[in-house]
């Protein structure tokens, strides 16, 4: 729910392991609520969702660790530099500071590994986000408007990273509005209006009444 | 262990965004010498009255600091929605609440060192009774900082937040108030016996926020 | 409630206070030592009680909403309906006993335990009343509140227990004696529990009353809602057709 309006009403939503979804649709339709639905951020009002074999009913913490989630927001601390914040995230996801260092690097951080995050660009904090989402070896990638501000440098490695998902056997649910890059990775897409899911697979008849969410 | 681990990761985050952005020494402290010299004109400097009122004085200095701490300490999370990606981390909801009661903690207990300093020159108060006063005040602190960092996460989110959580913190911690105002007076006047049952509330104090911390502070955060 | 039952209900309740009026202003006889101030313990007394109830029900209340199976918005409403009496039978209390405590004590206000953990009691739920006015929606609101009103409630008895022993060390104690009245019989006696019951009764009309208007408040921002949904559906399947 985002204030009065719901954001997102019925989705019938099926990924299976080592699919790159693109999930598409106009600002406010939804995109953003389904990953962080998904992510376990939000509460589920009604319906049916299931991450990474955990019902979000029951719990909406315990796929956590094994997902990760790069939005609008870095979830960074403004004080901190790019190599304490990486290295916070990376030791709270319980994984060691050498994948800290090893992300960082991948995305071409180590000039600005000592700056503050305050002081990045909009392209570098990006980066940063995407290191920490790396860093931390999630099984699901869930990547909210990834392109948006990205640099040139950092797209390129978001490609690689996307690309090869599958083979390192990682799922990836991608929300974009510059589909023309984003579907040359992507094996499906979704579009989402004004909250409903539609283009679902095969099989199933229209806007869903009640959402169900399986991912 | 992870959970220590973790808690201490994230007090050790805490302190080093401080020592990074200098908040807590720059203003905090600023803050708690002025409220002790204000308290200076508030009784008319007088020689008589300042000295046994010290106690109770160097602690209200020190709540309304711990309020500003309290602020600071998750006006930190809510930039960049720092907060979520606590709660995408995986951490466990008590973990994050024992290391930033303790990172506010640290903070209080040197503010403390140095307003109790600023008093004691201030009010010309004659030291006495050391160890009951360390220990009282740890407990306190203890105390204070847990449940300022309860109500901190309770109010994280919401609009009008900074006026929020002082009227919720200060009736929440008055037996703290009493117990370290009284057990520092003890102290102070030589009779340190009369002051251990005043500590011995403050543990208790303390250990009550903290558990109610720990059962509390997940299922808030996550509502935030 | 039906309308109708809530006006008898509601009738009820003014004649227990009107009842109580008479007796406690005129039928009941002036105290051997205290006069004819003793009258204002029948709204002193009654308040108190009033105000303890109240708080309560709502720890009570957030409680069975904090339990997830116990889990009802009536629960979260019901909670802030009660919360919102209790403060003002608190500052109701505060005040009557202050002017009380003047012709009888000789001083507006005194620092003995009672007196002071209702001051903080009626702060505490000040701050709790104020957080429920900031969480504005439900969602914000459940948890919040009913964790803020346990510890609140937990917080009470320690508040108590350290101003008791602080007073202790000033025995106050032996010179504002906290005992209202040495001894009370007959009518007195019988005009008190009478006051104690209307207001009792009092509270339920008015928690019964303010839960209502709570509810009233939650299905205006449901039906808000639904509009809301409905519209952009509509607006939705335009554009998309």
């Amino acid at each position: 729910m985002l204030g009065r309006f719901p954001a997102l009403a019925g989705a019938d939503l099926e990924v299976r392991a080592g699919e790159i979804v693109l999930l598409a649709g106009a600002n406010g339709a939804g995109k953003t609520t389904l990953l962080r639905l998904c992510a376990g951020l939000l509460p589920l009002r009604s319906g049916y969702a299931e991450v990474l074999g955990v019902d979000l009913a029951v719990d909406r913490r315990a796929m956590r660790r094994s997902l990760a989630l790069v939005g609008h927001e870095t979830f960074c601390y403004d004080d901190l530099t790019v190599h304490e914040n990486i290295r916070f995230a990376t030791r709270a996801a319980g994984r060691s500071t050498a994948d800290a260092d090893v992300a960082l690097e991948r995305l071409a951080l180590g000039r600005v590994a000592r700056v503050t995050h305050g002081r990045l660009s909009q392209g570098q904090r990006r980066r940063v986000s995407l290191a920490i989402a790396l860093a931390r070896d999630p099984r699901l990638l869930l990547l909210d408007e990834p392109h948006a501000g990205l640099d040139d440098q950092g797209r390129s490695v978001l490609d690689e990273v996307v690309r090869a998902a599958p083979s390192e056997g990682r799922t990836v649910l991608l929300a974009s509005h510059e589909l023309d890059v984003a579907r040359q990775v992507a094996t499906r897409e979704i579009r989402i209006v004004a909250g409903r899911v539609r283009g679902v697979p095969a099989g199933s008849d229209g806007p869903a009444s009640r959402a169900e969410v399986r991912v | 262990m992870r959970f220590w681990r973790d808690a201490m990761l994230v007090a050790g985050k805490d302190l080093r965004i401080e020592r990074r952005s200098r908040v807590a020494l720059a203003q905090i402290l600023p803050f708690g010498g002025i409220v002790v010299v204000m308290f200076a004109f508030a009784l008319d400097a007088d020689r008589t009255s300042l000295p046994v009122a010290a106690p109770g004085l160097f602690w209200a200095a020190v709540f309304l600091a711990a309020l500003l701490a309290i602020g600071r300490s998750f006006a930190v999370e809510e930039a960049n929605t720092a907060r979520d990606g606590l709660r995408l981390s995986g951490l466990d909801g008590a973990a994050i609440f024992i290391g930033k009661a303790v990172a506010i903690a640290v903070e209080l207990f040197l503010l403390e060192v140095v307003l109790g300093a600023a008093v004691i020159v201030l009010y010309g108060v004659t030291v006495s009774g050391v160890l009951v006063l360390v220990c009282s005040a740890v407990a306190a602190t203890i105390g204070l900082a847990a449940t300022g960092t309860v109500y901190g996460v309770l109010a994280t989110g919401l609009r009008a937040r900074d006026t929020l959580v002082p009227l919720l913190v200060l009736p929440a911690v008055t037996p703290v108030m009493l117990g370290g105002s009284r057990a520092f007076a003890a102290a102070l006047q030589g009779s340190s016996s009369d002051a251990w049952p005043w500590v011995q509330l403050l543990v208790a104090f303390s250990v009550l926020s903290l558990a109610a911390g720990t059962m509390a502070f997940g299922p808030l955060l996550e509502e935030a | 409630m039906s309308t109708l039952r809530r006006y008898w209900f509601g009738a009820t309740v003014v004649v227990a206070l009107a009842v109580t009026a008479v007796f406690a202003l005129w039928l009941s006889p002036p105290d051997a030592q205290q006069g004819d101030v003793v009258r204002l313990l029948y709204l002193h007394v009654p308040t108190i009680w009033v105000a303890f109830l109240g708080f309560f029900v709502t720890t009570l209340a957030s409680a069975l909403w904090l339990v997830p199976r116990t889990r009802r918005v009536e629960w979260d409403l019901l909670a802030g309906a009660s919360a919102e009496v209790g403060v003002v039978f608190t500052g109701i209390t505060l005040i009557v006993g202050s002017i009380w405590g003047r012709p009888t004590w000789g001083v507006y206000w005194v620092w003995d335990a009672r007196l002071t953990t209702t001051a903080i009691l009626f702060f505490l739920y000040l701050g709790y009343l104020a957080l429920r006015r900031t969480a504005a929606t439900a969602d914000e609101r459940g948890k919040r509140c009913a964790i803020a009103a346990l510890i609140a409630f937990a917080d009470v008895p320690i508040v108590h227990f350290s101003v008791t022993w602080w007073q202790t060390l000033h025995q106050s104690g032996t010179v504002f004696n906290s005992s209202l009245v040495s001894g009370i019989h007959g009518s007195m006696a019988f005009t008190l529990i009478w006051s104690v019951g209307a207001f009792t009764v009092f509270y339920v009309y008015l928690v019964m009353r303010r839960l209502q208007l709570a509810e009233l408040e939650e299905g205006l921002e449901e039906r808000e809602l639904e509009l809301a949904i409905a519209e952009r559906q509509r607006v939705e399947e335009m554009v998309s057709v």
